[in-house]
């Protein structure tokens, strides 16, 4: 008779599955639900990064609104992950690297990068892509997985260097499917680099429901194939996903590798403004069910109970970035145009080569015209 | 100066410049303490360390991802792939990241990555080691393509490359590794990008080759000389950028060209060269300029390499269409 306790998906798959328990500290009502693992931020920091979520809202809603007027480009909407992209930029300091994906466009602003860059790399012009100095934030890369093992680049690079900084990197639950997923965290495993790699996971890839991306019940747990520590967080915790960052990191700076991080969350919009309906795929059922998840919604009801948020302080907030966007994009207007030669001289470090020095000479001549 | 095969000059380029810049990083699949498989890293690991010299896991494209990270924290990579027909898992972080990075970074970012990899037929190698890619690469802006025939050339040209600040894709032909020594100096020496060499002057026919074919065409050009006819020929050395200016000055004085390619007719970057002539030198051509190819069938099964690949025989009977045009 054949052993039928070979495979056994209670112990080949099923226990390892059980480890994997939503992180919460904020529940929908506002209150702590996980005293033990509370970050303790300051008044301050709260007020801060309850500030940055407003703030973000809002830069969705407009960013959405300046793309129907064609006053925007390429936008993939944010609203429902600012605890996600937040929450996780607001753990890290000035010297950690992020790796954004195409939908992180807020955490390289708060981490550095003006409002009107971001702007114009919605529009497409290089000046939106040009980094300040010590501003350590790559363009949001479209290639869907290749920041991730361009993230286990920046990691060990940061640890030969004996630096104090950390790579972080996102990508989405479609992306977890990618090749370059699962070798960024399989490198940066081996390496032992000081890396973050979070999984926004909002349940759809475009259409595509988080179903059909994968067997696995979660997607935290394929960081066990590459040896990580992995955890699955409530997405729409800012708090939660504050304090897992804030432990990767940590552990990072120690020496200890890197860590996968899953965030549960969901986009209210749709997947981006080139047209995407998302009443195709999703029903109102699903997004009202999220709406009562909304992290500002909850994170409001706490920062309030504690006496340090109030309607008028969330609309001065409201009404500064109203303001600062109508600035940026007054700055993006007021840039100039790009010419050839000038996508040219941005090709290479040096010399040109012969072909492109030849045809530089023949755009300089139309420009000069 | 000492006698040195292509793949010791090679070595001795990696050492030169591990040892001049501390940024100089060598990794790849088997490069750190085996030395590599064809041993072009023998010895470096033990000399320059771990942290110089050191193995990956077995992933392509995560050691282009690693490449272009280890770049951005002011690291000068020279990562290598083990058999360039396995470039197509990593061709995203060549062509669509490598190439792109200071463009798409406004000239914030630059990626000093010199990609070192071994190809080229005639070595009965399994599937997917031999073929030549080089064509793929030469159509990316972006990147500059190397390909050495000589000891000499590939020291100068991988110092080079590695010096340089750009992504170069640094090729290396199977067959050249050790099938002949050549006087290399023992010091750090330069040949710049994008320069060809005329390796034999002539005055009837131009011959413009690069790697394995140029030693074809010099075997051609010899038995050429035999018949009377007087043949220049043109390494590359660069495959791209092309060196233009010396194709077009040989071709203006010889007024007849011929490209010789190892790549199949539809690959390779023959067909570059003849149109740079045609638009450039027409009025100096006696006769078209035709291409010796590989066949447009993938490349053969190891048996078939000596019916399939081209050689000299076949250098001398297009050169003779062309001399008798």
């Amino acid at each position: 008779m054949a052993n039928n306790n070979i495979l056994d998906p209670q112990k080949t798959l099923h226990e390892i599955e059980e480890k994997f328990e939503m992180f919460q500290i904020l529940n929908e009502e506002g209150e702590i639900v996980n005293e033990e693992a509370n970050p303790n931020l300051s008044d301050d920091e709260l007020v801060e990064l309850m500030s940055r979520m407003v703030y973000t809202r809002i830069l969705d809603q407009r960013s959405i609104s300046l793309n129907r007027q064609g006053r925007l480009g390429f936008y993939a909407p944010t609203a429902g992950q600012e605890a996600s992209q937040l929450g996780s930029q607001f753990a890290l300091e000035k010297e950690d690297w992020i790796l954004p994906g195409y939908r992180d466009v807020p955490q390289i602003v708060w981490h550095g990068l003006p409002l009107e860059k971001a702007f114009l790399f919605s529009r497409g012009h290089f000046v939106g892509n040009q980094a300040p100095e010590g501003v350590n934030v790559l363009s949001p890369q479209i290639i869907i997985g290749a920041q991730y093992i361009q993230a286990a680049g920046v990691a060990l690079g940061l640890k030969k260097r004996g630096t104090k900084g950390v790579a972080v990197t996102y990508t989405g639950d479609g992306g977890s499917s990618q090749g370059d997923f699962y070798e960024g965290i399989n490198f940066a495993g081996a390496f032992k680099a000081p890396a973050i790699f979070f999984i926004q996971n909002n349940q759809y890839a475009i259409s595509t429901p988080r179903e059909l991306q994968t067997a696995a019940t979660t997607l935290a747990q394929k960081g066990v194939a590459a040896g990580l520590p992995s955890v699955l967080v409530d997405g729409m915790d800012a708090l939660a996903v504050y304090a897992v960052t804030k432990d990767a990191r940590e552990r990072a700076l120690r020496g200890e590798g890197p860590t996968l991080i899953e965030t549960m969350c969901y986009r209210y919009g749709p997947h981006t403004m080139a047209g995407d309906d998302p009443t195709r795929y999703r029903t109102s059922d699903i997004d009202s069910e999220w709406e009562k998840k909304d992290p500002l919604v909850r994170f409001r009801k706490y920062v309030e109970a504690k006496g340090l948020w109030s309607e008028e302080k969330e609309n001065e907030v409201i009404e500064r970035a109203k303001e600062e966007i109508k600035q940026a994009i007054k700055a993006a207007d007021a840039t100039p145009k790009q010419t050839v030669t000038q996508l040219m001289e941005n090709m290479y470090k040096g010399d040109m080569p012969s072909n492109v020095k030849e045809q530089y000479e023949i755009y300089k001549e139309k420009e000069s015209k | 100066m000492a006698q040195m095969t292509m793949i010791q000059a090679i070595t001795d380029a990696l050492r030169t410049e591990l040892k001049n810049d501390e940024n100089v990083l060598v990794f790849g699949e088997d490069v750190g303490v085996n030395g590599g498989v064809f041993r072009a890293t023998d010895g470096l690991q033990k000399e320059f360390g771990v942290d110089r010299v050191f193995d990956t896991p077995l992933a392509e494209s995560g050691i282009g991802g690693l490449a272009i990270g280890l770049s951005l924290t002011g690291y000068r990579p020279v990562p290598e792939i083990q058999f360039f027909g396995f470039v197509y898992e990593v061709m995203d972080s060549i062509s669509g990241q490598l190439a792109r990075m200071s463009y798409r970074s406004g000239g914030v970012y630059h990626a000093p990555v010199t990609i070192r990899s071994p190809f080229g037929g005639g070595v009965h190698t399994p599937e997917m080691h031999s073929d030549s890619l080089e064509g793929l690469m030469a159509s990316q802006p972006g990147l500059t393509v190397v390909i050495p025939s000589t000891p000499y050339d590939a020291k100068g040209l991988l110092i080079s490359s590695i010096r340089d600040d750009n992504p170069v894709i640094f090729l290396e032909h199977l067959k050249l590794y050790r099938s002949f020594r050549e006087e290399v100096p023992e010091e750090a020496y330069t040949i710049p990008l994008g320069k060809a060499d005329v390796k034999r002057e002539g005055a009837d026919l131009t011959i413009v080759a690069y790697g394995l074919m140029v030693h074809e065409s010099l075997k051609a050009a010899e038995e050429l000389e035999k018949d009377g006819h007087s043949v220049e020929v043109i390494d590359l050395r660069t495959i791209q950028p092309l060196d233009v200016e010396t194709i077009i000055a040989s071709v203006q004085k010889t007024g007849r060209a011929i490209v010789v390619q190892e790549a199949q007719k539809q690959a390779g970057i023959a067909a570059n060269v003849v149109a740079e002539i045609t638009e450039r030198a027409i009025l100096h051509l006696e006769a078209p300029v035709l291409r010796v190819a590989a066949p447009d069938t993938v490349y053969p099964f190891p048996q078939a390499e000596g019916v399939w690949l081209p050689n000299f025989k076949d250098v001398i009977e297009t050169a003779k269409k062309v001399l008798e045009f």
